[in-house]
């Protein structure tokens, strides 16, 4: 009951001070519109919405959560306030968890602005909807902790920016959102299968236009072993460098 | 009854030994003060027992738990004021409180009781609703010692409470420190006001380049500091023939002039005040007041460490701003 309420009482915080604040909102419907548009100009008019919705959703998902997620760690450790919450008596697993559960919200409802966006311009009959939840939800957890291992790695949020970069530019190219990977060069290839993004924009695509080429446990079980691994690396160097 | 007992405690930073096999304890309802210079080990020691950093070696037992293995116990018990006032910009003094009673588990009504009373407590239910941001810096000095015992804690660690806030509430603060006290919390103080510290503290431990040097009662280590016997007298007038004439007749003092009109007699015994009135009587030299000196605390900090305080002073308030 104790652990409970101090969970609750760190994500409602969370959601509080940073993820319900017109900055954080505006940007959430302003990135999908943007890489919309970017299509279509692209295209010159001609945009297959329903082909690049996929993408789009796992883009805001992505940019959405290691965003944030700079922000509520990152910035509150600058701030020595997060020493507070390392002090009180739950642990830290279940801190992280609490911590992390607002940028995965974030990032679930960030991914369904594009579509909300896209049943104004196509029809978005014949998707499987359970699959598609599942599968952000699985996006948003994995990036989530990407993001977290991002954020424990840093000390400064302009770095925390910086290096998420370093792992989210790759990804737009390498994951398969907009270009498929087997028109990648065979050199490349290989770091595909090694972004946790690519398993899950495949997913996506299963789920939206049913033409992802990943089996669908498979990608299942990738993201779910991401983010274990993501998840555990990161408390155990937070054990490491901020328990000193 | 011992609430804090540390065990030859160290704690390296790769080939850095920054705390060295410390040993000492902290009795139950005491208020004890960890003093030493900058870099000392003064907040590498706090933050093992808090749970903010692990130590290389020995053991801490807090209120009978182990302050290693079952540190989120012990953080059930224990509150801590950091050096930094640390609660959340953005959300009011109110809410800061609710929410940190929320991390102990406290119900909401309660927490929220709780807070109000807090508040009032500490002169700061009128800004209440105002960000913490907006505080000042003794108000939100205040507000953080209010976070660190919302839970009601057995032991409150208190890491430089006063520094860097103006006096009225450097003074609030101290009061608060001495309320709580009387109400039975332990308090582990560490500050570089040895005037506070002597106010404030029934024990002290010095530590200094990772060792702990000393720890003893204050009016002991205030004894063994004197290392004899000194009172000053004031008086109308003094001159070299007056102190020639002291000296022939007292000859086991010592005297120094203070001022045009304070002198100080030391002497290895303890000094009978009448002779010595009889002796300015008899040569016409009207006294005025005569008040034994001890050393301070301060005088003890530097006789022990070997730092002079003006210059910890100057390092604590330079690294605040």
């Amino acid at each position: 009951m104790k652990k409970r309420l101090a969970f609750w009482s760190i994500l409602l915080k969370d959601m509080k001070t940073y993820y319900i604040k017109p900055p954080n909102i505006s940007w959430g419907i302003v990135f999908p519109i943007s890489w919309t548009l970017m299509f279509f100009i692209r295209s010159a008019g001609e945009v297959d919405v329903r082909g690049i919705l996929p993408g789009v959703m796992a883009l805001s998902i992505l940019f959405g959560t290691t965003s944030m997620l700079a922000v509520t760690i990152t910035f509150e450790r600058k701030k020595r306030s997060f020493e507070r919450l390392l002090l009180a008596p739950i642990s830290l697993n279940l801190l992280m968890l609490a911590k992390t559960t607002g940028a995965i919200v974030f990032g679930i409802i960030n991914a369904f602005v594009p579509v909300l966006f896209a049943s104004f311009m196509i029809d978005l009959s014949g998707i499987n909807w359970v699959s598609t939840f599942i599968s952000v939800v699985l996006i948003a957890v994995t990036s989530t902790f990407l993001g977290l291992f991002i954020a424990v790695s840093v000390s400064e949020v302009f770095e925390a920016q910086t290096f998420s970069n370093f792992f989210r530019f790759p990804m737009i190219f390498l994951c398969g959102l907009f270009i498929p990977i087997e028109k990648l060069p065979v050199m490349v290839r290989p770091l595909s299968y090694v972004l946790p993004l690519t398993y899950g924009a495949d997913m996506l695509k299963f789920s939206v236009n049913n033409n992802g080429f990943i089996p669908l446990w498979a990608s299942l079980l990738a993201l779910v072993g991401y983010s274990i691994g993501l998840f555990l690396i990161s408390t155990h160097n937070i054990q490491k460098r901020w328990i000193y | 009854m011992k609430i804090i007992n540390v065990k030859n405690l160290s704690k390296s930073f790769g080939d850095f030994p920054a705390v060295k096999e410390i040993n000492f304890s902290v009795e139950k309802g005491e208020v004890f003060g960890f003093l030493g210079p900058n870099g000392a080990g003064k907040t590498t020691t706090i933050n093992m027992l808090t749970g903010l950093a692990r130590p290389t070696s020995g053991k801490i037992t807090i209120s009978g738990q182990d302050g290693v293995k079952d540190i989120k116990k012990v953080q059930q018990i224990i509150g801590i004021v950091p050096d930094e006032s640390n609660l959340y910009e953005e959300m009011s003094g109110f809410e800061n409180l609710v929410f940190c009673a929320s991390l102990y588990g406290m119900k909401k009504e309660h927490r929220e009781k709780r807070a109000r009373e807090l508040l009032a407590q500490f002169a700061l239910d009128d800004t209440g609703n105002r960000p913490f941001k907006a505080y000042s810096k003794g108000m939100k000095r205040k507000l953080t010692i209010a976070a660190g015992i919302i839970h009601k804690p057995e032991i409150l660690f208190l890491d430089e409470p006063t520094t860097g806030i103006d006096v009225k509430s450097a003074r609030q603060i101290r009061e608060l420190i001495k309320v709580l006290n009387d109400k039975g919390t332990t308090i582990f103080l560490t500050t570089h006001y040895i005037e506070e510290a002597e106010r404030l503290c029934r024990r002290i431990g010095f530590i200094v380049n990772g060792k702990v040097i000393k720890v003893s009662n204050v009016n002991d280590l205030m004894r063994e500091a004197q290392q004899e016997n000194v009172v000053e007298f004031t008086i109308d007038q003094t001159s070299a023939a007056l102190k020639n004439s002291l000296l022939d007749n007292f000859p086991e003092i010592t005297i120094k002039k203070v001022s045009d009109h304070n002198v100080r007699i030391g002497s290895a015994e303890k000094i009978e005040l009448m002779p010595f009135m009889n002796f300015f009587d008899a040569n016409g030299v009207k006294i005025s007041e005569a008040k034994i000196i001890r050393p301070s605390l301060e005088e003890v900090f530097v006789q022990i460490t070997g730092i002079e305080i003006n210059k910890l002073q100057i390092e604590k308030e330079g690294k605040k701003k």
